[in-house]
């Protein structure tokens, strides 16, 4: 074998072939996530926008002006009106309870797990947070429904302070919806949190600086951005929730800010409808397509805005 | 100068003196085996490699010494196309292994790294077993049959001495291995191959006096069948074991003579400057 | 000199409670998500307490709560895990490899990673939908009749129909597209983690980009992998909306395929063949169905039912967490 250079040389074979056989499958494999993006946007804009199919599109019927300013959805009813505001306010509303619950409580506890904690807090309390991310919605639902509803709702807001609590109502929708995205504030946070260089911590604390100095006038604007962009992140997860809300929130499509009465999300109205017999093709089952489309837009820009911050923020440390 | 060349033969414990005093054999007897013309390499923008034209001859040691950075690893690493992996890398000029261009489209790079191994500066065996390390080369080369495999890897073991202190454990991890033994597990994992050639980046620096001196008599051993190319630090090291050496600097090939002679009387003055130690 | 200093004592005890009093905030804001965590599981197993038991778990659904069971749940999510397991093991870490190992900075690679990151980010509602129109009615360009075509297995046959319609196969699918791009990024972690020298050796002894794959890095990297797709599966089974959209049936009283139990594969092995293209329930879906009757009773049986799925996922977990713990001991670097 030795000395024949000729082996050097390349020969047709099987193993090229295979070798770029594989390539290309493995490229496909990544092109599919591509495909996915592009199949969301085709679907819902093919149902929403432009009909390709026999039946016409959602805003081929309904109009823009329409759907954003008239403040009434009731595609169920003998006199449809098709206003997204009132979903649009139920949606913000429990993202808003939620949001109030979970930011402060979670970038407390990110201070908290990042400066504070001794290495053992933090391994027993960060899986125990994993844990509590990893809960199945519906299990946060039945727990708004059967406990914070009855138990912590209605004795303090209702017996207490006289609010009329109804069974369904987006406070506990949103008080879970909060408890869900806490540990992923609190987890964004902290790794945004330890990205300040210690040598900014050091800096302060040889001035004479005390723990809370440290932590709140120098680590937490020096992770400003990192912080909002994890904020960003919650809130589109709350925006998108579907089951918790769906369960807890109930199904009244309300233009109101009232936390104690129902009202319906973009995402419980999909389900909604989903559940229901609606038929395929009529108004009512497109405006589902032109709802998703909505929530689509609305999660990927706080999506992308996240990630516009986040990116900043490298700038300034890398 | 002529005081350091004493000393020398005293350090590799196992070799015959007049071996290493002697001058290499005539270097017009062996064929030349590589020959690089006007070898120019860039990462990017970066040249790191500058017009460099060298022989190597066959079944002979060949050490690139030089100053940290002066482009000798990368210059290693052209003769088995290691280089290609890197991305952003380019290169221009002729390399050629028994006067075949490697470079030439029509070359098969695998093929190429069949017959020229290379041994790594830190030694970075699989996370496998001792034996499946050393299998692996003809494994993937399409060799099925156990015995085969069996007879190379006991063969390649002790042609790299290491037979004897691992025979009776070779399922156990490689990692297990001590860091000379590991590197020497390197050097009989790219024997398995049967290779003509064997390119060695700074074998020893990882390693302590004792397992240096191993690999050492080891590489002496091997250049009976091999073509070796080694790029060390240790320019005693590169006197101890080479019949050839050739001095980089700054990414140029300053000059290569027989090794007695570069470390008696080089004929560049940057040459003397660094192997009597005024720089690098 | 000596006042700036009195001034500065006398607000440092001042200082010093305010820090301690925010010290003792965060602390709170910590263990308030552990202490709703305790609470929810104490109240979830209290409701459940009496109602889960061995007919639970072997009933079908039913109108009387005492009779309701979640076999066909079980039994549905199991086959969603089988399958959702299948699809996206291959395709994520294909995907994965392909974006570190082939194509590591490219323009393509930077597209498909922020993709990556923006696809995690949308609703799973918004993969129901897809997987609705795409798995489910197939755009509508089979008509309303649905076509089956058979294949031979040898000791049954495949019967596909198509469009898929509201079947395991079609859930699976869907909650596949759900999960790729978190198990694509959990496989490039992995394979980032493998150090390079374990290429740059196999590429010099003359093995090709795949063999060095195959036999090194994969090899290397399959305990991250696998715990990454593990964890990436627990998501996809406690996932309720995208099933609920895709139309899995709130009321079943049958399994895929009639397989209900392990002797059953043996029995029925042509069970095995129809139980992709069956319709089904999954765990979730019951749970979800169960809270939403007015008769209070059903929560105790919804409640049971999160028992069951929470020690689905904690086996699941567990086994990831295992497999994390034993490899991570086995190998350093």
């Amino acid at each position: 074998m030795k000395g024949d250079s000729h082996l050097l040389l390349r020969r047709f074979s099987l193993s090229r072939a295979k070798e770029q056989a594989i390539q290309f499958s493995l490229f496909l494999c990544a092109l599919l996530s591509v495909v996915t993006t592009l199949g969301i946007i085709i679907v819902l804009v093919n149902e929403a926008v432009v009909a390709v199919g026999p039946n016409a599109a959602f805003f081929q019927e309904v109009s823009l002006k329409e759907f954003f300013t008239d403040t009434r959805w009731t595609p169920q009813f003998a006199d449809k009106h098709f206003g997204v505001l009132p979903l649009l306010a139920g949606t913000f509303l429990i993202a808003g309870i939620a949001a109030l619950i979970a930011l402060p409580i979670g970038l407390a506890s990110a201070i908290y797990l990042c400066e504070y904690a001794a290495p053992r807090t933090r391994d027993f309390v960060k899986p125990s947070l994993e844990i509590l991310a990893g809960v199945p919605t519906v299990v946060y639902g039945y727990f708004a429904l059967v406990f914070v509803t009855p138990y912590l709702l209605k004795p303090i807001f209702q017996d207490l302070l006289g609010f009329d609590v109804g069974v369904f109502n987006a406070a506990s929708a949103g008080i879970v919806v909060g408890v869900m995205i806490l540990p992923m504030v609190s987890s964004l946070s902290e790794d945004a949190l330890r990205a300040v260089p210690r040598g900014l911590r050091e800096a302060g604390y040889a001035l004479g600086s005390t723990k809370f100095d440290v932590s709140v006038k120098i680590v937490l604007p020096a992770a400003a951005s990192g912080i909002m962009a994890s904020f960003l992140l919650a809130i589109s997860r709350a925006v998108g929730e579907t089951m918790a809300v769906s369960i807890a929130a109930g199904m009244t499509p309300a233009l109101t800010m009232n936390p104690f009465r129902s009202v319906q999300t973009m995402t419980s109205y999909i389900v909604n409808v989903s559940l229901g017999d609606t038929p395929a093709g009529s108004v009512q089952y497109q405006s589902l397509y032109a709802i998703a489309l909505t929530l689509f837009c609305i999660t990927l820009a706080m999506n992308i805005l996240s990630q516009v911050v986040l990116s900043r923020y490298r700038e300034v440390y890398e | 100068m002529m005081s350091r060349l004493k000393v020398m033969p005293d350090n590799p414990p196992r070799r015959p003196q007049a071996e290493a005093l002697k001058p290499p054999p005539e270097t017009t007897a062996a064929p030349a085996k590589i020959e690089t013309r006007d070898l120019s390499f860039f990462y990017g923008e970066n040249q790191v490699l500058f017009d460099v034209s060298m022989t190597i001859r066959e079944r002979a040691v060949t050490a690139l010494i030089g100053p940290s950075g002066c482009g000798k690893s990368t210059f290693l690493r052209t003769i088995n196309r290691m280089n290609d992996i890197i991305e952003g890398t380019r290169l221009t000029g002729h390399v050629s292994l028994e006067g075949i261009d490697i470079y030439a489209k029509q070359v098969d790079v695998v093929a190429l790294r069949n017959r020229v191994g290379m041994v790594f500066q830190k030694s970075n065996p699989f996370p496998k077993s001792i034996f499946e390390n050393v299998a692996y080369g003809p494994k993937i080369a399409g060799e099925r049959k156990k015995k085969v495999l069996a007879e190379i890897v006991q063969r390649s073991l002790k042609r790299a001495a290491l037979w004897e202190e691992v025979k009776d454990r070779l399922n156990d991890s490689a990692l297990a291995l001590s860091g000379g033994q590991q590197q020497r597990l390197c050097i009989a994992r790219a024997l398995a191959t049967d290779p003509d050639v064997l390119l060695m980046d700074e074998p020893a620096s990882a390693l302590d006096p004792a397992s240096t001196a191993k690999i050492e008599d080891l590489i002496f051993e091997l250049k009976e069948n091999y073509t070796i190319v080694i790029v060390t630090h240790n320019m005693q090291q590169a006197s101890r074991i080479s019949d050839q050496t050739a001095f980089f600097y700054e990414g140029r090939l300053i000059e290569m003579e027989p090794t007695t002679a570069l470390f008696t009387k080089p004929r560049e003055q940057r040459t003397e400057d660094y192997i009597t130690g005024r720089f690098g | 000199m000596n006042k700036p200093k009195s001034v500065f004592e006398s607000r440092l005890a001042a200082r010093h409670r305010q820090g301690r009093l925010f010290g003792a905030v965060c602390m709170a804001s910590t263990w308030f998500g552990i202490g709703v965590l305790v609470v929810l599981l104490a109240g979830v197993t209290w409701q459940a307490a009496g109602w889960l038991n061995w007919s639970f778990l072997t009933n079908f659904d039913s109108r009387h709560p005492e009779q309701a069971g979640i076999l066909a749940g079980l039994w549905g999510s199991l086959w969603l895990i089988l399958f959702t397991t299948l699809f996206s093991v291959p395709v994520g870490v294909g995907a994965a490899l392909y974006l570190e190992e082939y194509e590591s900075n490219g323009w393509l690679q930077r597209l498909i990673q922020v993709n990556l990151s923006n696809l995690a980010g949308v609703p799973s509602i918004v993969y129901g939908i897809l997987g609705l129109t795409v798995f489910v009615r197939m755009f509508g360009v089979f008509g309303s009749q649905p076509k089956v075509v058979a294949l031979s297995l040898g000791f049954t046959d495949l019967e596909i129909p198509l469009p898929f319609g509201r079947t395991v196969i079609a859930a699976a699918l869907t909650l596949t597209l759900l999960i790729l791009p978190v198990v694509i990024v959990a496989a490039q972690e992995a394979l980032r983690a493998v150090p390079s020298s374990i290429r740059t050796a196999s590429y010099a002894l003359g093995a090709t980009k795949w063999q060095t794959i195959r036999h090194q890095v994969l090899p290397a990297a399959a305990p991250g992998i696998l715990t990454g797709v593990i964890l990436a599966v627990s998501r996809a089974i406690g996932e309720t909306a995208p099933l609920v959209m895709i139309g899995a049936l709130t009321y079943v009283a049958f399994t895929p395929g009639d397989i209900s139990s392990p002797t059953d594969i043996i029995t029925n092995p042509a069970g095995l063949a129809e139980a992709p293209f069956d319709t089904f329930t999954a765990l979730p879906i019951q749970i979800f169905n169960w809270v939403s009757r007015p008769k209070t009773e059903y929560q105790h049986v919804a409640a049971a039912g999160i028992l069951v799925l929470l020690t689905v996922l904690l086996v699941l977990n567990g086994v990831a967490i295992a497999l994390r713990h034993r490899y991570q001991k086995r190998i350093r670097w």
